[in-house]
């Protein structure tokens, strides 16, 4: 089977959740939601049955990449992550339904609830063709098919105000940054005459090319990488955002959308590095941004007092992790895939752990009204499984060993070694440090306050399939903590 | 799956059970018992004249990650002496506190929890001491401290509990980023190949081996270590976390995974940086006076038995420095030694303290007095333990310390040199340790008894049995030393060997 009959096969469950939406007459719409995460769940096993395609001749050969590993490894995190979106939507259902009913007679109850269950599944289409794509044309268009998406959902909740703002500032900087994106894409065809990142990567390898186009392009595509990536000083959107936006459709954001931007800028700055004329300067651009979004990033997150903000914060310092890497991309080819290597296995762990945070916290949404961090004081007492949940994904954020967050910042760090970067080194440590403190603080007051109220004492339900996917989740994170071989062994 | 395998993972395993849900005590207290069996088997199979070279035996390996750029990671296990000692060690005090902990409803909260912890911390001390992996021999270290923060936090006692999780938390935290930055060095300068420890050793003997490196390493893990065993003046979180602990967790943390930071320089920091420690020897003197001397006095100052008891632990922490100090067979011998005497000691101390805790409220001094009549057993428990913790001929501590004050003053010349001058000043440590137990002792059991304390009913058996494992043991090898120097003394030959090459 060709890799792109998979992109397709989304696709089309995207449109048969919408026609069944609009045409069978559907008692609770939470069906459809399950529906989804089954048809999904098909696609992701048929991710084992992809075949390397015959001849690479063909048209579409010049838009999509032939399947290698590591992108079936990032269209298999796009599915898990829209697989997981879902599951959560279910439980956020009557938040949705609250927001967004029709209140005149006769409409359904829940109208308004299947498009918010069926356009992740079309984002999940577009974040699995970013994974494969190599020309500039479709790297732009499966972006912007992910980011159109998100700006539809990000301000769902038309009735709550906090959502709508989210939604604007969402659409207005991310629009913004496509601006940049194109006019980058303008001068970089300008500069190397092709669209296709091969031929590019060709072109800027010339010792004749023009550097200060080049840059000029680097500098544009940077601006509106650092956008999606969330990385400093573009990052601003982020709190906003992930405070206002739907709970599930900020887990969805900040997993999907970092493995977008993080996907892009692999395909987009490789070329740029692997120049013997570009590499110095673009190395100096990289770890400068590194190092202020490691630094605001974690340091901004110490103080905060909502969990989604602290989330989104604390996303901003991964996503600093994560260029760590990329800025101490060995010099050498003979290492050419470490710096892809170690970015796809931060992946694979960060959405391991952000979505179990996300999971426990969208559980609690019926019985914990805020997100405020003393809401979840003496929660270990209330329900010691979400406790346990949210304790392994915050000690995995933080790094700790025997968790798949350890080997993520091992492995970012490794490289920075490596490559002699001592000032991204040091910073980085803070980092981390600084991450040990904001974490472990939500472990202490889950685990050593009393409940605030008397009245929250009352025990908490977990949906069993929240429930299943949380065990499972925790199960990966301590498995791709002690034994890294796993998660590598699918890419590599 | 080997045996050494199967012990490190029973503990962990269980814990796991524990927490889907199997009655909380009996599950702790069967995988204490076979971990303990297990730990004797592996003493009576251990061939000790296959060592000395720094070979490991019962050894395994499963490879976890092998990709290009990063060091191979394995998951492997294996023993030499010195770890066998250590484990025994770590069985003994794991069941013993399991055994001291409370039954199932006399624990305020939750039961499976408190288990489940006590478990994690004796699997990660025991998974420590045995992993030949440096990525794992520091994760099992990190898996047994974070239950030891909960456990403080939540179990605790004393209305500074939360904070003094905290404060462990920040130090301990501190220690091992420091420590994994030392770490991290250590295997970027050894090439960067593997994780696998006697590998990194050999590549140390290297003559490229750059020596400026060689002593930012050894500062980095000593600062670590030294932070992870209360070396002065790093020292001031261990005796509010002792005194504040639930009795179970001070006996576990006191007695065995505080000797984490003395294995790690045993085992990394004196072969992965020998020029390193030959630079920061004096250092390294002069903060381990301060914590036999200056400590010892501060713990004289003391008010209350379980502080006291904290205070002397990190007390004793120097001794085993200087053995380590010494960098000699002798020495080092008897700072392994001293780790397994000083780790029982502490730990029945820790027992009978939290047992009086529990009876009559909390510990000052001045409310005591006159014990031994009424309460004769507890009196003559308490007794031995004193004798021990000061270190009287006949119990493994006096083995221990004096294997250590005969390595450091060792060698041929008669002049005097900075060691000799430490181990002159340390030996006042011993008249320092023996004025505040004893003081304590008669305090609490000798003199009138105060009208006002009530006397409960003495040691009951199921009071006794945990006690007495651990003073059997500390007797027998203080009768007999060889029982454990036949292991440790190969081995650190063997580290000798390996290290000069």
């Amino acid at each position: 089977m060709p890799v792109y009959y998979l992109e397709f096969l989304v696709v089309a469950l995207g449109l048969v959740m919408l026609m069944v939406d609009a045409f069978a007459k559907l008692e609770d719409k939470r069906s459809l939601a399950r529906f989804g995460i089954l048809g999904l769940g098909v696609v992701f096993l048929l991710l084992f049955l992809v075949e390397a395609p015959v001849s690479t001749e063909g048209a579409i050969w010049k838009f999509y990449s032939p399947a290698d590993k590591l992108s079936l490894f990032f269209k298999g995190l796009a599915l898990l992550t829209t697989i997981l979106v879902l599951v959560m939507a279910v439980d956020y259902a009557p938040v949705v339904v609250a927001q967004t009913a029709n209140p005149e007679p006769g409409a359904h109850p829940q109208s308004g609830l299947g498009e918010f269950f069926a356009l992740p599944v079309f984002a999940c289409a577009g974040l699995m063709w970013m994974a494969s794509a190599n020309n500039l044309v479709s790297i732009f268009v499966s972006l912007e098919t992910v980011s159109i998406t998100f700006y539809i959902l990000v301000a769902y909740l038309r009735r709550n105000v906090g959502s709508l703002e989210a939604g604007v500032k969402y659409l207005i900087l991310g629009a913004l940054s496509t601006g940049f994106l194109v006019y980058g894409f303008a001068w970089l065809f300008g500069v190397t005459g092709s669209m296709e990142l091969p031929a590019i990567a060709e072109a800027l390898a010339k010792p004749g090319v023009n550097t200060t186009a080049a840059l000029f392009a680097f500098a544009l595509i940077l601006i509106a990488l650092a956008f999606k990536l969330g990385a400093a000083p573009f990052h601003l959107w982020i709190p906003d955002v992930y405070q206002g936006a739907p709970t599930p459709i900020t887990a969805f954001l900040s997993v999907g959308s970092k493995a977008a931007g993080a996907i892009v800028t692999l395909r987009l700055v490789s070329p740029f590095l692997a120049s013997p004329v570009l590499v110095a300067k673009v190395t100096t651009v990289l770890v400068a941004v590194a190092i202020l979004t490691l630094l605001i990033g974690n340091l901004a997150a110490l103080s905060q007092r909502n969990f989604k903000r602290l989330l989104g914060y604390s996303s901003v310092g991964h996503s600093g992790f994560l260029l760590m890497a990329l800025a101490s991309a060995p010099r050498d080819s003979a290492d050419a895939m470490l710096p892809s290597t170690a970015i796809a296995f931060y992946l694979g762990a960060y959405l391991l752990m952000t979505l179990l945070a996300f999971l426990v916290l969208t559980s609690l949404r019926p019985v914990i009204a805020g997100e405020d961090l003393d809401a979840y004081r003496g929660l270990a007492k209330r329900s010691p499984f979400l406790a346990a949940a949210l304790l392994v994904s915050m000690a995995s954020l933080a790094g700790i060993p025997l968790t798949a967050g350890f080997f993520g910042k091992f492995f970012a760090f490794k490289m920075a070694l490596d490559a002699g970067q001592w000032a991204l080194l040091g910073v980085g440590l803070v980092a981390a440090a600084a991450g040990f403190y904001y974490y472990l603080k939500i472990a202490v007051s889950m685990y050593f306050s009393e409940p605030a109220k008397d009245s929250d004492a009352a025990a908490i339900r977990v949906n069993p399939l929240a429930g299943t996917a949380m065990g499972v989740l925790m199960v990966l994170i301590v498995l791709a903590g002690v034994a890294p071989g796993v998660i590598v062994g699918l890419f590599s | 799956m080997s045996t050494l395998e199967l012990l490190v993972l029973l503990p962990l395993l269980a814990a796991l059970a524990v927490g889907l849900g199997t009655p909380a005590r009996i599950t702790a207290l069967a995988a204490s018992v076979i971990v303990l069996a297990l730990a004797l088997i592996l003493a009576v199979n251990f061939n000790t004249s296959l060592e000395g070279d720094g070979s490991l035996q019962f050894t395994s390996s499963r490879p976890l990650l092998d990709i290009a750029g990063f060091p191979k990671l394995n998951l492997a296990f294996g023993l030499d002496g010195i770890s066998l000692v250590l484990v025994l060690l770590s069985a003994l005090v794991l069941l013993s506190a399991v055994l001291v902990a409370p039954k199932e409803d006399a624990i305020q909260g939750s039961p499976r929890l408190y288990y489940l912890s006590l478990l994690l911390i004796g699997g990660g001390a025991l998974g420590a001491f045995t992993a030949t992996d440096l990525f794992f021999l520091y994760a099992f270290h990190e898996l047994a401290l974070i239950p030891t923060f909960l456990m403080i936090g939540i179990f605790g006692h004393g209305e500074n509990r939360v904070r003094t999780a905290w404060t462990i938390t920040i130090f301990l935290g501190v220690g091992s980023l420091i420590l994994l930055v030392g770490l991290i060095l250590a295997v970027g300068s050894l090439g960067g190949t593997t994780f696998d420890i006697a590998d990194l050793t050999s590549r140390a003997k290297s003559p490229d081996h750059d020596a400026g490196t060689q002593s930012w390493i050894f500062l980095l893990l000593l600062v670590g270590f030294g932070i992870l065993v209360s070396l002065f003046p790093f020292h001031s979180w261990a005796a509010p976390a002792y005194a504040e602990a639930p009795t179970p967790v001070a006996m576990l943390h006191a007695g065995v995974l505080k000797k984490f930071g003395l294995y790690g320089l045993v085992r990394l920091a004196l072969p992965l940086a020998p020029a390193g420690a030959e630079k920061w020897l004096n250092l390294v003197l002069l903060l381990l006076l301060g914590n036999i001397l200056y400590i010892g006095l501060v713990t004289i100052a003391q008010k209350r038995l379980d502080r006291m008891l904290g205070y002397s632990s990190v007390m004793h922490m120097g001794y085993a420095f200087l053995g380590i100090a010494a960098g000699n067979v002798v020495g080092v011998s008897g700072a392994v030694l001293l780790m397994f005497a000083h780790g029982l000691s502490i730990a029945l101390l820790f027992a009978l303290a939290g047992w009086m805790r529990e009876r009559f409220g909390d510990l000052d001094f001045e409310k005591f007095g006159g014990l031994a009549k009424s309460l004769p057993r507890l009196g003559l428990l308490f007794g031995f333990a004193t004798f021990a913790s000061i270190g009287l001929p006949g119990f493994a501590n006096f083995a221990a310390e004096v294997e250590i004050f005969f390595g450091a003053f060792a060698g041929e010349d008669a002049g005097m040199n900075w060691i000799r001058w430490a181990t002159i000043g340390a030996l006042w440590g011993v008249v320092i340790s023996a004025v505040y137990m004893l003081r304590a002792y008669r305090g609490v059991f000798m003199g009138p008894k105060p009208e006002k304390l009530e006397t409960p009913a003495d040691l009951a058996w199921s009071d006794r049995l945990p006690v007495l494992i651990l003073l059997v043991a500390l007797l027998a090898v203080g009768f007999a030393p060889d029982l454990l120097n036949q292991y440790i003394r190969p081995a650190v030959n063997g580290l000798f060997l390996v290290s000069a090459g």
